[in-house]
Formats: C-alpha cells, sequence, structure tokens
C-alpha cells in the first residue's frame, strides 16, 4: 500500500520508489529491488497501476509506473479507515501475567522487568527526538505514545494483582 | 562519587509513615526522574533530598555533607547557595517581571540588582522567551512562565536543581519542549537533576528513572 500511496504523487519509476519508501518508511531496513519490483508487478495485474512511458538509457530500459483511478481508490479508502484498535486482552504480556498467577510466580516481578525494558526503550525514543529530524520525531512520538499507555496497564494491573490472583486461581 | 544520596529515609506525617526506608544516590550531573503513583511518597523523598523536609530517620547527604542534622536556618542557607527548583505551578512572584524573576535567586544571594539582571537576560534568548523579559507571571503562557521558572531555577547555577512535577500543568508539546531545554541546559552547565514525575514520557528524558512504591525506592532501572 505504501507504494501506491507514494505512485499517487506522481508517476515513478522502481529506483524512486524504493529510495522515498527507504528515506521515509524503512526504519533502518531498506526495501530490497526485488520486492519493489514484485509489488509493482502484482500491483500491475490487479489493475491499481499500469506501465507508462519506457525511457530507453544506457543500461536496461527504465519504465515509468501510474497509478490507476482503481489503484487511487483503493489508496483512498486505506487513508480514510482507522487502523483497528486492537483491545490488547491476548498480548504477550497478558498471558504472562495470568500464566504467572495461575502458577504462583511472581507476576510483580515481570511486570517491573517489563517496566524497565519499557522505560529503556521510552529513553532512546526521546534520544532519537531529541537529535532528529520531524520525520523520525514523529515516529518516535508514535512508540511513546503506545509505551506509555502499556505502562499505564503495567500500573494497573500491578494495583490489582491480588484481586487478579484471587480471580484466575479460584 | 555521590552528588546527593538518602540511606534508609523514614518519614510519617502524623500517623500516616510516607517514607519506610528509602535509599537512592545521584552522581554528580546525572539527571534522575523518581516516578511512582500518587502517594507512593515520591514528592517527599525530593523534599528530603533538597533538605525541605526532615527525616524522622535515616541520612541525606549532598556533596558528601550530611545536610538532614542542619538547623533550618542553615538548610535555608544551603538551598539558597546550592538548590535550583522548578515546581509544577511555576511559582513566579506575580509582582515582579519575568526578569526579575529569574533574577531573583541571585539577587537573594547578594548580587547587586544591575549584575543580577545582567546575568538573568541571557536565559531569555537561551530558552526562547527572548522579548518577554518585561512581562509579568500574569502574561505568561504555562509554557513561558515555565521557562522562566526554569531559568530562575538554574540562573544561579546550582549543584542540583529539583523539579518537582515541572510539566504537570502543561500540555504534552509544550511540557517535551520545557523538558528538552530543561535537560539540555542542566547538562550544559553540570548540574545534577532530580526530578519527580509521574508521566513516564517525561521520565524517559532523564538519565535513570528511580521507581518509589509504598515509601520505598524498590526498583531502580538503569538506562
Amino acid at each position: 500500500m505504501t507504494l501506491l500511496g507514494l505512485l499517487e504523487r506522481e508517476p515513478s519509476h522502481g529506483y524512486d520508489l524504493k529510495r522515498d519508501y527507504d528515506t521515509f518508511f524503512s526504519r533502518g531496513k531498506p526495501l530490497p529491488f526485488g520486492q519493489v519490483y514484485s509489488t509493482l508487478g502484482r500491483l500491475a495485474r490487479d489493475g491499481k497501476i499500469v506501465i507508462g512511458e519506457v525511457e530507453p538509457g544506457v543500461g536496461p530500459e527504465r519504465k515509468r509506473y501510474v497509478i490507476t483511478e482503481r489503484g487511487a481508490t483503493e489508496v483512498e479508502s486505506w487513508l480514510t479507515e482507522p487502523v483497528e484498535a486492537e483491545p490488547n486482552l491476548q498480548t504477550v504480556l497478558f498471558t504472562k501475567v495470568v500464566l504467572a498467577l495461575m502458577l504462583g510466580r511472581p507476576a510483580e516481578e515481570y511486570l517491573d522487568i517489563q517496566r524497565a525494558a519499557h522505560l529503556r526503550r521510552m529513553k532512546e525514543l526521546t534520544e532519537i527526538k531529541r537529535t532528529s529530524n520531524l520525520v523520525d520525531t514523529m515516529l518516535a512520538d508514535h512508540g511513546l505514545f503506545h509505551l506509555e499507555a502499556d505502562l499505564h496497564w503495567i500500573d494497573t494491573t500491578v494495583a490489582r494483582l491480588d484481586a487478579l490472583r484471587a480471580v484466575v486461581r479460584g | 562519587m555521590k552528588a546527593i544520596e538518602a540511606r534508609d529515609v523514614v518519614l510519617s506525617f502524623g500517623e500516616t509513615p510516607a517514607l519506610r526506608g528509602a535509599s537512592v544516590s545521584v552522581a554528580p550531573g546525572e539527571i534522575v526522574a523518581i516516578m511512582g503513583p500518587s502517594g507512593s511518597g515520591k514528592s517527599t523523598l525530593l523534599h528530603c533530598l533538597a533538605g525541605i523536609l526532615v527525616p524522622n530517620a535515616g541520612e541525606i547527604h549532598f556533596d558528601g555533607r550530611r545536610i538532614d542534622t542542619l538547623s533550618e536556618n542553615q538548610r535555608s542557607v544551603l538551598r539558597r547557595d546550592h538548590f535550583g527548583f522548578v515546581f509544577q505551578f511555576g511559582q513566579l512572584v506575580p509582582e515582579l517581571t519575568a526578569e526579575e524573576n529569574v533574577a531573583l535567586p541571585l539577587l537573594l544571594g547578594g548580587i547587586k540588582r544591575a549584575a543580577a539582571l545582567a546575568e538573568a537576560r541571557p536565559w531569555f534568548e537561551r530558552l526562547g522567551l527572548a522579548g518577554l523579559e518585561r512581562r509579568r507571571s500574569g502574561e505568561l503562557s504555562g509554557g513561558q512562565a515555565q521557562r522562566v521558572a526554569l531559568a530562575r531555577g538554574l540562573v544561579a547555577r546550582p549543584g542540583a536543581l529539583f523539579a518537582d512535577e515541572p510539566t504537570g500543568a502543561l500540555d504534552s508539546l509544550t511540557g517535551e519542549q520545557v523538558m528538552d531545554l530543561l535537560v539540555s541546559s542542566a547538562r550544559a552547565q553540570g548540574t545534577t537533576v532530580v526530578l519527580v514525575t509521574h508521566e513516564a514520557r517525561v521520565a524517559a528524558y532523564a538519565d535513570r528513572q528511580v521507581i518509589v512504591r509504598d515509601g520505598r525506592v524498590n526498583a531502580l532501572v538503569h538506562s
């Protein structure tokens, strides 16, 4: 969907798409060229893009990809539809807490360890924010707010461990 | 080497125990965040470390000197000469201009008015407050007032800055700007910072986080 969205800006070559993807979205994991072209092939097969003018060059011919009406409609509906808000009740952390309580293990210690790991990551993201550009800052913010929400959940769970223990152990 | 240290500090308010053997140490130039739920004792611990409250038992040290045995007057001088403070609501003196508020610790320390104001003014540029020097606190936004309070806390180049929920009254973006300035200014002049906050995103600006629960420091998080 990201490549399709990038194509909505303007018709582009595969190389340009990869460059822009890596700049804004890859977060240190560059998109392999093979994946770029296989995705473009799939989008063309599904009628979401077409191949426009072909430019001859020194190397292989360069194809310019153009988004179709169908592709643009898909981008539009993807953008306007909210991402599903996960209830988070089946997260690994929740499972760990409940299992720990069921097994008589120190759930609070596990949560303290998790809190420390979250705070460490939040510190890293905060440092990124203090030293990076706006794009990275916004991505770091997204991570920070999610980690903060997890921490609220951890704190509330710690406060309710006794009650929860009574429930899960019958 | 420790700049600030609390050893087994116990303090009760009447029958209500606030600290039940809290121990923590802060290295010179380190920025430490004290976290914990409401009523955990985190602000009480900060007030003990800053020589505002005297514990019933245990010891508080600053720069190798025991401070909990000092007299009220000696602690007052210690706070004036070595500590800076930032509180949740700025607590600027409303009758004074912003620059007079910043200069206040210097004026109280006996520095002449002109020299104190000259020392205070560069902070306005540094903290993005240029042009607001003559305003009174009522004419400043919450974020501006808190930055003035931050400048006041650091202007005398204190050995330690104590900040109690410094962003508690600010929206998250303004709060982050204040924290960014607090951290960069404190690091620039090597000031040790002890910060109390219940917000993890604020604590993440610190070098290290300490969790207070039920009056004890029971989880140290080394970052």
